[in-house]
This record gives structure tokens, C-alpha cells and sequence, in this order.
């Protein structure tokens, strides 16, 4: 029986502030766990950190390639910093000081870019963040998570700080739909099936969970009983199963809001084609940067919603077929 | 812990450093000998001169004082001095394996192959940041820990550097002494015909720092420095100090060419007269 009929996807919080709260839960668990933050903590939600545990949290200002070396430093002494930005400042900015400061003496220095993809909306694009998936992938070392909801975050905030060496997690601005109930376990590295299905399986990761069930559920009014699979973890990718999915359905969809060419797409496509080669097909950001507008009209003008994945569901599977 | 030692020993401990630069050096055929000798006198001090708190026995003590070579291709001084110290991690014998697959010597500091490192470094203006987060956890852990960064003169025009020297004053991170190697030269040529620094003093005081100048070479002025360093409250210090690429072998001094190339077989044997 599908477990889609469970969902109503009504909104909740956004993964950013899912992230900022927590943060703060943590923080009173574990006095070690430090926030780090470069002048947007209100857009993060490190600012609720920092209201409860002041002397636990270190303003850096509008410099996020010092904060890198700060987190890290902190890291070297014991401590579990969480240093928080936008994602394309977080990961371009202070890419190097990743690189170098954190990943190749592997720290235990936590990331956290908000306002990721480009659902951030009206700001635009010099604010969106398109392409850190692959960029913290390339870190080696680094565990890199894209939750889908305020459930999955907090499950993999939590996660993120007890799993020693450095991760990446990537949220959002806007309000994200609720995918999991309360009780839903997240394990680091493993996928969670959010729709049963044998025709075609469905990847996605952060916001496009809830349009991946939209779009099985469209497919289920067609007779195609698509299967969705919650790719939270990018890195390491749960290879067992994305082979299980190629092997049952034979065809796949990645979704994601990222350049389609360098994100969890590629990833994914990288293992089908090791473990059992199928029919694929990809959604997300084509090669060129958004613009201003509403979020969910960003969504759509770009190609990142049911429909479209319903389309490349198709498509994969007349492929599957005609193969 | 270190037993005191007089000015002759230090200045024996500096010639000793020196030899196993040029020898590392010679022996990898490659590396960074000029600003490797120039900053001897400044690790000399630090790690025998009663400065550094430390013990090779014991390199996970906590409360052990660290040291950052933000300038991570000066690596063949602190390996020497790493493998002087006695630490079992870094041994005397294998220093000419400099830079050799394998080696605990890297190019630049790595601590997966010498765990005994604060740091890895290498790529410029990165460990000032880095001290800046471990001096900031040291004073909210109540660990008496301090942290010393050495930068090279060249690299303070990274732009990082600035950020972290903001970071310093605003946080009042008074457990970070910084040391600039201020040898006047960076791989191009002079500082001055590359990206001038000058005037470097009141750019530091003006960022809020306590700032110190010396002759990078004197011990006893190092020592003074280091003293008074530890004695700031309220914000953190920085020791400009005035050395010499290259400084004690006649030949390489202030010869920019000494900056990324080895000596010669034939420029090993000269240098280790002048430093018998």
C-alpha cells in the first residue's frame, strides 16, 4: 500500500529555521556545540542560539573566509561549531579555507548554508546558491546533507552533530511542505522511501521531496506507480538504495534545486551507471541563473516543479519501455 | 617541559637548525630554504627559549601551548626544530626525507603524516583565522593554552589576514601572539616592487593590535617580546619582526632566488662550512 496517502503536505517551517531551533536544543545538551555566524543571524536563526548562549556564539562580520578558520580553530580545541551563512557565501566565498582549514586536516567543523537553490526569491541571483552541492561534495571527507523539511532537519542537525568530521547541510528560505512525521528516524547515508513505487523511481533531496510526491501522485492517476526516494544524504550516497531502484524500476528521475549538471544528479547517475545501468532522467537548474521573483513562480519559470518532473518521469519511463 | 638555556646554547640550537635546513633542502632538491632561515631565530626562541609550553612526551596535553607556521612553506624549520625537540612523531633521521613519498616531511605541513602539527598549512593567510578560533575556544574553556601564529611578510596581503586581525581586537583574543617574518621578500622579489606592506606598524595599531618590533634574529629581543606579549590584556599582540632571507649562509642572503629553489650538492657544502 502507498504510503502517500499519509501526506497531506501541509507548510511548515522553513529548513533554516528548523536548523536555528535545533541548534538551540543542542546547544543545552552539549555545551560544547558553539554557533558561528557572519553578520546574517537573524536570516540563519543562529540569533536564537545566541540569545540563550551568548558567550557560545562568535560574530565574525561580513567575513566568511575568517570564520572558516575560526570554526576551525574552535574544532582543534574540542569544540562543535556550527558556522552558518547563505550557502553561495558560505561555500564560494570560503571555499579554500574549507578546503584547506577544515577538510584536508578533516575537523570537526559543522556548515550550515541557508537561503539555498533559488527559492530565496526576490533577492535574486547574486544571493542564490546553485551550485554548493557540488562544491561541498568535492571536499573529501565532508558529509554533505540537503534536508526536505523541518522534521528532517532537526533529525539531521542532530545527526550532523554527532557524527565526527566535517558536513555540510544545506536549507532553505522559504517555509518547506512537512514530508515526515514526527517519529521519522534519519540515519546519515541512508535514503528514505517517502512513496512506494515499481515503475520509476523518483530522487530528490530538500525542497523537491514534496513536489517528487505531487508528481507520483500525478503519475498515480495515470497508472504509473512511481517510487520516491529522499536522497538527503548526497554524500556519502546510499548506493544500496539507488541500485535497489535502478534493478526493481529501471528507470529513475533525479530532482533537485541545483545546476542539474554538477549536483545530486551526476552523483546518482555516477552510481546507476556502476552498479545497473537504466533509463534517467534529470531535473533542476539548466546551465544559467535565475532572476527576481516569487519563489514558487521560480520554481515553476525554471522547471522545478510536479509537473516537470511528471514530464521526465515519462520520458525515462517510454524509454524503459521502448528499450 | 624545557630546562633553561643561555644565549651560547640557543645560538648553537639556531646553527643546528640551520644545518638541517640546507641539508633537507639540498637532499629534496626543492623547497623554501630563504624564508626558512630567516625565521630560525624566531622558532629558536619560541620552542627553547621558554616561551612555547609543551612536552614531546605528552603532544595531546591540552594544555599545551600551540604553534601555527601560517606560512606553511618555512616547513623545513619547524621540522627541525620538531625532530630537536624530541617528539617521536618527527625523527631526526628521517629529516632528509624532505618532501619523499611517504615521509612525514611534506612539502608543506600535513598532519596526516605528522600528527604531532597544530596545522596544515600552505596556502597563504589561513592560520591567523585558525589561531583566532583556538585561542577563542581556550578562554571559554578556561585552558590556559596560548596560541602563536608565524605569517610571512608577503602573505599578510592576503585579505583573510585583515579579516582575522578585526576578529582579534574586536574578541580581545589576548591569548594569540602573531610573529611576522618581515625578510622584506616574497618569491617575485622585494615586498616593496611586488605589493608594498609599509607602514606596517600603524596598520596593525590600527586594526587595534599591540604591536612589537624587533630584530627577528636577536634571541634576547625575541624573548623580551614574547614576555611582553603575554602580559597584554585586552587584545592581541604582534611581533614585526625585522629579519634576513636566507640569513646565515653569506651566499643566500637576501637573494631572492633562495626563496622556492634548493641549494645545489656544491651550495650544501659551502653553507654547512660557513654554519660548522
Amino acid at each position: 500500500m502507498p504510503l502517500r496517502t499519509r501526506y497531506e503536505l501541509k507548510l511548515g517551517m522553513a529548513t533554516r529555521e528548523a536548523f536555528g531551533r535545533a541548534l538551540v536544543e543542542l546547544g543545552r545538551e552539549n555545551p560544547d556545540i558553539m554557533a558561528v555566524d557572519a553578520d546574517l543571524s537573524k536570516s540563519t536563526f543562529t540569533y536564537l542560539f545566541a540569545k540563550e548562549f551568548p558567550d557560545r556564539f562568535v560574530s565574525c562580520g561580513i567575513a566568511e573566509a575568517n570564520m572558516v578558520g575560526v570554526a576551525a580553530g574552535l574544532a582543534s580545541h574540542g569544540k562543535i561549531p556550527f558556522a552558518a551563512s547563505f550557502s553561495c557565501f558560505l561555500l564560494n566565498k570560503a571555499f579554500e579555507q574549507l578546503r584547506v582549514t577544515v577538510a584536508y586536516p578533516n575537523l570537526n567543523v559543522k556548515i550550515v548554508g541557508t537561503h539555498s537553490g533559488i527559492s530565496i526569491g526576490e533577492d535574486g541571483p547574486s544571493q542564490m546558491s546553485v551550485e554548493e552541492i557540488s562544491l561541498a561534495c568535492s571536499l573529501p571527507g565532508f558529509v554533505v546533507l540537503a534536508p526536505a523539511d523541518e522534521v528532517a532537519t532537526r533529525a539531521l542537525v542532530r545527526a550532523a552533530a554527532e557524527h565526527v568530521g566535517p558536513v555540510f547541510i544545506r536549507t532553505g528560505r522559504p517555509r518547506a511542505p512537512i514530508v515526515y512525521s514526527a517519529g521519522q528516524r534519519f540515519e546519515i547515508g541512508k535514503a528514505i522511501e517517502v512513496v512506494e513505487g515499481g515503475d520509476v523511481t523518483i530522487i530528490a533531496n530538500g525542497l523537491m521531496v514534496a513536489e517528487a510526491i505531487r508528481a507520483a501522485e500525478m503519475l498515480d492517476a495515470e497508472g504509473i506507480s512511481a517510487r520516491v526516494l529522499d536522497m538527503h544524504t548526497v554524500k556519502p550516497l546510499d548506493r544500496e538504495a539507488i541500485r535497489k531502484a535502478a534493478a526493481e524500476t529501471g528507470a529513475i528521475v533525479v530532482a533537485e534545486e541545483h545546476l542539474v549538471d554538477s549536483g545530486t544528479g551526476v552523483r546518482v547517475a555516477q552510481a546507476v551507471a556502476e552498479l545497473h545501468p537504466c533509463a534517467m532522467e534529470f531535473v533542476g537548474i539548466q546551465n544559467t541563473y535565475a532572476e527576481s521573483g516569487p519563489p514558487e513562480a521560480l520554481l515553476e519559470k525554471y522547471g522545478l516543479t510536479a509537473p516537470h518532473i511528471a514530464v521526465a518521469a515519462r520520458k525515462a519511463l517510454a524509454r524503459k519501455r521502448g528499450g | 617541559m624545557q630546562t633553561r638555556k643561555s644565549l651560547e646554547e640557543l645560538q648553537a640550537i639556531a646553527r643546528q637548525i640551520r644545518r638541517h635546513i640546507i641539508e633537507m633542502t639540498g637532499a629534496a632538491k626543492s623547497g623554501h630554504p630563504g624564508g626558512s632561515l630567516s625565521a630560525v631565530e624566531i622558532l629558536v626562541t619560541l620552542y627553547f627559549g621558554g616561551v612555547l609550553r609543551y612536552d614531546p612526551k605528552r603532544p595531546d596535553w591540552p594544555e599545551r601551548d600551540r604553534f601555527i607556521l601560517s606560512k606553511g612553506h618555512a616547513a623545513p624549520v619547524l621540522y627541525a626544530v620538531l625532530a630537536e625537540c624530541g617528539y617521536e612523531a618527527a625523527p631526526r633521521e628521517l629529516l632528509k626525507t624532505l618532501r619523499k613519498l611517504g615521509s612525514p616531511y611534506q612539502g608543506h605541513p600535513d598532519k596526516r603524516f605528522l600528527p604531532v602539527l597544530e596545522a596544515s598549512t600552505g596556502s597563504l593567510g589561513q592560520g591567523l583565522s585558525l589561531a583566532m578560533g583556538m585561542g577563542f575556544a581556550a578562554r571559554l574553556n578556561g585552558n590556559p593554552s596560548r596560541t602563536y601564529v608565524l605569517l610571512g611578510d608577503g602573505e599578510i596581503q592576503e585579505g583573510q589576514i585583515w579579516e582575522a586581525a578585526m576578529f582579534g581586537a574586536y574578541h580581545k583574543i589576548d591569548n594569540v601572539t602573531a610573529i611576522v617574518d618581515y625578510n622584506k621578500m616574497q618569491l617575485d622579489g622585494f615586498i616593496k616592487d611586488v605589493m608594498e606592506l609599509e607602514p606596517l606598524v600603524p596598520k596593525w595599531q590600527a586594526f587595534g593590535w599591540h604591536v612589537l618590533e624587533v630584530d627577528g634574529h636577536s634571541i634576547p629581543a625575541l624573548q623580551a617580546a614574547f614576555t611582553l606579549a603575554r602580559e597584554v590584556r585586552g587584545r592581541p599582540t604582534v611581533i614585526i619582526a625585522h629579519t634576513v632571507k636566507g640569513k646565515g649562509v653569506s651566499f643566500m642572503e637576501n637573494n631572492p632566488k633562495f626563496h622556492g629553489v634548493a641549494p645545489t650538492p656544491e651550495e650544501v657544502e659551502l653553507a654547512l662550512k660557513e654554519l660548522a
